[in-house]
């Protein structure tokens, strides 16, 4: 199988009150496309800041990310911003919708960024499938947690991304809820043959994907597979 | 297709719809502040292009003929035969101060008397009532009155008036003359007497004090630019002026135009502080949007994209701010010539003025988008890695080159809209420069402020008041904001008052102590005795007369009027020539005076000798005239050439005989002359007593009461006052609107913290008690900053523009310093209530 995100000797380091604050060193990893990968570690220990790195919302101090064979330290903002688009998917665990558009509005986003026209049937079609077909024109106000979280998979899906990344998506939701989200990006997940990286701290949820990574201290503790087929 | 490597601006606008539907009524709070601003700019343009349209509609009747010819001199027959060759129809009038007596109430009052002969106007009409008065008067022994002394005199119709030897029957009350305003009115009232009565009234012997005007009706079209052209020489030769229908035109609209960009800049502060009030809203704005253009930054949105969804927000709101702030302007406009009448010549319509809309809604925009893309340019610098977390994201508002850029296009803008109101570069730059310098003090005093109460905080004070002390410094804090919209609003308030007391203490101070406070001109020399006398019956201080001779100045050196006309290179003053001096001569110098340069001998060498003059060094300097030049006099036909041999300074601020031009003994002994007598009377119902008396036995002597003198300077700034009031009111209310949408602005972000503070069980006491503190704070450092701005301007313009003494009254500023607190305090309580009254889950439902 291709390789879609290629990862070496990342490295990232921020000024903190005056001194250098290491927050990840030396990490190196493929992933290859299709599959389903969890990133798990304890608080402080850079899961999100990898992420964002590997979705390109950042730089790296050193080392490479290279994302569907694009080195992304070498583009700009703007030039990542469009890889995100034709290539990403995000879920986040505090959901991050657009407060001032409706969910079908939120969901339309991506595509509309693209230029895209007659958008709303997949739209709609995709609210359906997250449960949501008569919740289109409420507010994320409007909506529980568990709903709103529902919304952001739709329109993470959307835009049919080779990549998909959650951080921490059931982080803020009761355990009922989190097992139906759950569910339902699995499944989302494998009929789009989306590659799916995941942060997370929970290891039974982590360990419903094919592999996972330790980190521990801004380094890379342990790779394993768990012989998961999700 | 893939529109990913364009902007998308169809999408652009709809996300702008989109985002702004739950903000709409916080983007019009937004804006709300500029609309009082583009309102005045709008009233003020309409004013002003309605009375450029009526200047050339009324221009005729603003002369009331085709031609009038002035002349400080008495006639001569070379003038009087030219006179006689133009026009088809003449007129001629005698103007010259002189004192008026009411026979009825016994008073008596200083005015200009304006002796007519002829039909004039031509144009337009002497408005009276009666109507008929106008005419009527001129055929009997019969005078028109100025309405306004008719009703401080409580004088009616048919009442009379004594002026000089005669008595006339009041035939009307003059409501208006061709080209007169009311504040002209208010320094000399003008009653006009028939002409033909002027030599029986005894008082056209003072000779040089009168002026002479011709006007000229032509009932046939006449070129009257070649007309001038031709007569120019010899009007030059004789000291004439001129006006025609075309130069009166220019005058008039120049003047009136030098109004309205006056006001246009007072509105300017209005509209510069509302903007300054748009770009702190908008800066907390951005910052509530950091996470939803991060979110839209994750999705693949361009930095350039999030910033115009924004940006297309703010310039429609702006649109309509501005569009409120037209419609509001036409509305005001309609009342601004009753606000102004005493300002213009002429009657101002208030037709809607498309060219002023469309000035005030361009402005509105082109201020509204640079002032709020000083905020906005930070959002292309938002990291999508928001959506993760905030912490290290930081705005830094000096690395952004494209900020800098922004502030300097507002400072550029600010120049140039200073630049197209004065058309001076100089005065423009500096007008900008003080503008800048005022909002730069607010702000370093809200820097300053913050800066010293984290650094010396009081620990040892009760939570409250460090709460409430700490907001002023927190993040998301309006400190800066508030202070200077505060702040301005205080200065222009405390300015007006101080430059109000500086004006009148000036005059005030002359009468101080045992200083003169009466003068008594035109005293012929045959009845300086009897003057004294009476005066001295009153028990009066007098020290005499002083001579005063009236001439002409006739050359500087070599330098003659028309030489100064013709070469521009000449460092002169145009008017040196054309005006009279009124000379003393003495052989000694007084109290008020002292040599600066030079020497003062005070007498002629012997009868040929060197005539050394002494002039004022202000009036030597502002004429390039230099000790040891010549110039030669022609007092009243005989020519007398003097040496400039000294410089002195003069107290021009006390009641003395001061005199620009002092002549030394055994020159002018023998020349035409009149005396003036300066005293000091102590009590009103003297200074009345001797006025009537004076009046009544000496008609031709003009008495100057220093108290009326005052009354007329404190009506005339409550006149001039009123305007700038009104004007500044503007900016004092676009000052109380960014105070409280900044206080509406702040209120969302306080809410979370005030809401887990009653979580936390904080009282609504406690929370009213923190707010309150926070905005007496707020208040007090921006009325204290604010007057002591206003303290500095009041100082400079104290000592700089009128050269007088800086008074500081305490009482008014202490008066408006409790209020812009107990103001700030209410507002910023009023609008807080939401958070303090209701239960805290109610809000954080409707507020999210």
């Amino acid at each position: 199988m291709a390789t879609i995100l290629k990862i070496d000797n990342l490295g990232k380091t921020y000024q903190s009150a005056g001194r250098e604050l290491t927050v990840l060193e030396n990490i190196n990893f493929s992933v290859e496309a299709g599959s389903t990968m969890a990133i798990v570690g304890p608080s402080g220990s850079g899961k999100t800041t990898l992420l964002g790195l590997a979705a390109g919302l950042d730089r790296s101090t050193t080392g490479s990310v290279e994302l569907n064979n694009i080195k992304l330290d070498q583009l700009n903002e703007d030039q990542r911003a469009s890889i995100r688009n034709q290539h990403v998917g995000f879920i986040f665990q505090s959901f991050q919708l657009l407060p001032t558009l409706t969910a079908l509005e939120n969901i339309m986003v991506p595509l509309e960024l693209r230029g895209e026209k007659h958008i709303k049937p997949k739209a709609v079609d995709l609210l359906n499938k997250v449960g949501l077909g008569n919740r289109g024109h409420h507010y994320p106000a409007q909506l529980s947690g568990g709903e709103q979280q529902r919304v952001s998979m739709a329109r993470a899906f959307i835009n049919k991304p080779q990549i998909l990344f959650t951080d921490e998506p059931t982080g803020n939701l009761d355990a009922e809820t989190s097992r139906g989200i759950i569910e339902l990006i699995f499944n989302l997940n494998k009929e789009a043959g989306t590659t799916l990286i995941m942060v997370t701290h929970d290891l039974e949820l982590a360990n419903k994907t094919g592999r996972i990574i330790k980190l521990k201290g801004g380094r890379i503790v342990s790779d394993e597979a768990t012989g998961t087929n999700n | 297709m893939n529109k990913q490597n364009g902007l998308n601006f169809p999408w652009l606008v709809k996300m702008a719809w989109r985002d702004s539907r739950r903000n709409r009524s916080r983007l019009f709070l937004f804006v709300s502040s500029i609309v009082l601003g583009i309102a005045a700019m709008v009233a003020i343009y309409s004013l002003g292009n309605n009375m450029s349209a009526e200047v050339d509609r009324q221009a005729a009747s603003l002369l009331g003929a085709d031609l009038q010819l002035g002349s400080g001199k008495q006639v001569s027959p070379a003038i009087q035969k030219m006179v006689d060759s133009l026009g088809d129809r003449r007129s001629e009038q005698r103007m010259f101060p002189s004192m008026i007596y009411f026979l009825k109430s016994n008073k008596t009052r200083l005015v200009q008397v304006r002796a007519l002969g002829g039909e004039f106007p031509y144009y337009g009409v002497l408005e009276t009532v009666p109507a008929s008065a106008g005419k009527a008067f001129r055929n009997g022994q019969a005078a028109l009155v100025d309405q306004t002394m008719m009703l401080q005199y409580d004088a009616k119709v048919g009442d009379s008036i004594k002026i000089g030897s005669v008595s006339f029957v009041i035939a009307g009350t003059l409501i208006n003359a061709p080209g007169q305003t009311g504040l002209s009115a208010s320094v000399a009232p003008p009653v006009y007497i028939p002409l033909q009565y002027l030599e029986q009234t005894g008082l056209s012997q003072k000779g040089s004090r009168i002026v002479t005007q011709f006007f000229f009706k032509f009932d046939k079209p006449v070129n009257m630019k070649k007309l001038i052209d031709d007569l120019e020489p010899r009007l030059d030769i004789e000291g004439l002026s001129y006006e025609t229908v075309e130069t009166q035109k220019q005058n008039t609209a120049r003047s009136l135009e030098d109004l309205t960009n006056f006001l246009s800049l007072v509105s300017f502060i209005a509209l510069l502080l509302g903007c300054v009030g748009v770009a702190s809203a908008i800066h907390i704005y951005v910052r509530e949007k950091i996470r939803s253009v991060a979110i839209l930054r994750c999705l693949g949105a361009k930095g350039k994209q999030a910033f115009l969804i924004y940006l297309i927000q703010i310039v429609v709101v702006g649109f309509l701010g501005s569009l409120a702030g037209a419609a509001l302007g036409t509305i005001i406009q309609q009342f601004l010539p009753v606000a102004f009448q005493d300002f213009l010549p002429i009657k101002v319509t208030t037709d809607f003025s498309w060219s002023a809309i469309g000035q005030g809604l361009l402005l509105g925009i082109v201020i509204s988008f640079l002032f709020a893309l000083a905020p906005l340019v930070s959002i292309r610098k938002i990291s999508p890695l928001n959506t993760l977390r905030l912490s290290f994201q930081k705005f830094s508002l000096f690395k952004d080159p494209i900020k800098w850029l922004v502030y300097l296009s507002i400072i550029a803008f600010i120049w140039a809209f200073c630049y197209l109101q004065i058309k001076e570069v100089q005065e423009s730059i500096a007008f900008s420069i003080v503008i800048i310098i005022a909002f730069l003090i607010l702000v370093g005093s809200a820097a300053l402020l913050m800066w010293a109460v984290r650094r010396f905080f009081p620990n040892r004070w009760s939570y409250l008041w460090r709460q409430g002390l700490a907001n002023l410094y927190r993040p998301n804090n309006q400190t800066t904001i508030l202070i200077v919209a505060i702040g301005l609003g205080t200065a222009i308030i405390c300015t007006l008052f101080s430059i109000r007391a500086i004006l009148l203490n000036r005059i005030e101070l002359t009468a101080q102590g045992n200083r003169s406070n009466t003068i008594l001109f035109d005293i012929r020399p045959q009845q300086k005795d009897s003057v004294i006398a009476l005066a001295k019956q009153f028990g009066l201080p007098v020290e005499g007369t002083v001579p005063v001779v009236n001439m002409r100045l006739e050359k500087v050196n070599n330098i003659t009027g028309e030489v100064l006309r013709k070469d521009s290179t000449i460092k002169m003053r145009r008017g040196i020539f054309d005006r009279e001096y009124r000379v003393t001569f003495r052989d000694s110098l007084i109290s008020s005076e002292k040599i600066t340069k030079g020497k003062w001998s005070g007498k002629k060498d012997g009868p040929s000798g060197t005539v050394f003059i002494s002039l004022d060094e202000n009036f030597a300097t502002n004429n390039s005239i230099k000790i040891g030049d010549t110039m030669l006099f022609n007092v009243q036909g005989s020519v007398v050439s003097t040496v400039v041999g000294s410089f002195r300074k003069i107290d021009w601020g006390r009641v003395q005989t001061n005199f620009l031009v002092l002549f030394p003994t055994g020159v002018l002994e023998e020349a035409p002359m009149f005396h003036v007598l300066v005293t000091r009377i102590e009590s009103k119902d003297v200074s009345a007593q001797l006025q009537q008396q004076m009046v009544q036995r000496f008609p031709n002597v003009t008495i100057i009461d220093l108290s009326a003198v005052l009354n007329i300077v404190s009506n005339i700034i409550d006149k001039v006052g009123f305007i700038i009031r009104f004007m500044a009111a503007f900016s004092i209310f676009t000052g109380l609107i960014v105070l409280i949408a900044s206080v509406m602005i702040s209120k969302y972000q306080r809410i979370q913290e005030s809401v887990l503070l009653r979580t936390l069980g904080a009282s609504r006491k406690q929370i009213f008690n923190i707010t309150a503190l926070e905005y007496f704070f707020l208040g007090a450092l921006a009325a204290a900053t604010g007057m002591f701005l206003s303290l500095g301007i009041s100082f400079l313009v104290a000592k700089f523009m009128f050269e007088t003494e800086f008074v500081l009254k305490w009482v008014p500023l202490l008066i408006v310093f409790v209020s812009v607190c107990f103001l700030t305090v209410f507002i910023g309580l009023i609008n807080s209530r939401a958070v303090v009254t209701r239960p805290p889950l109610e809000i954080l439902r409707e507020e999210v």
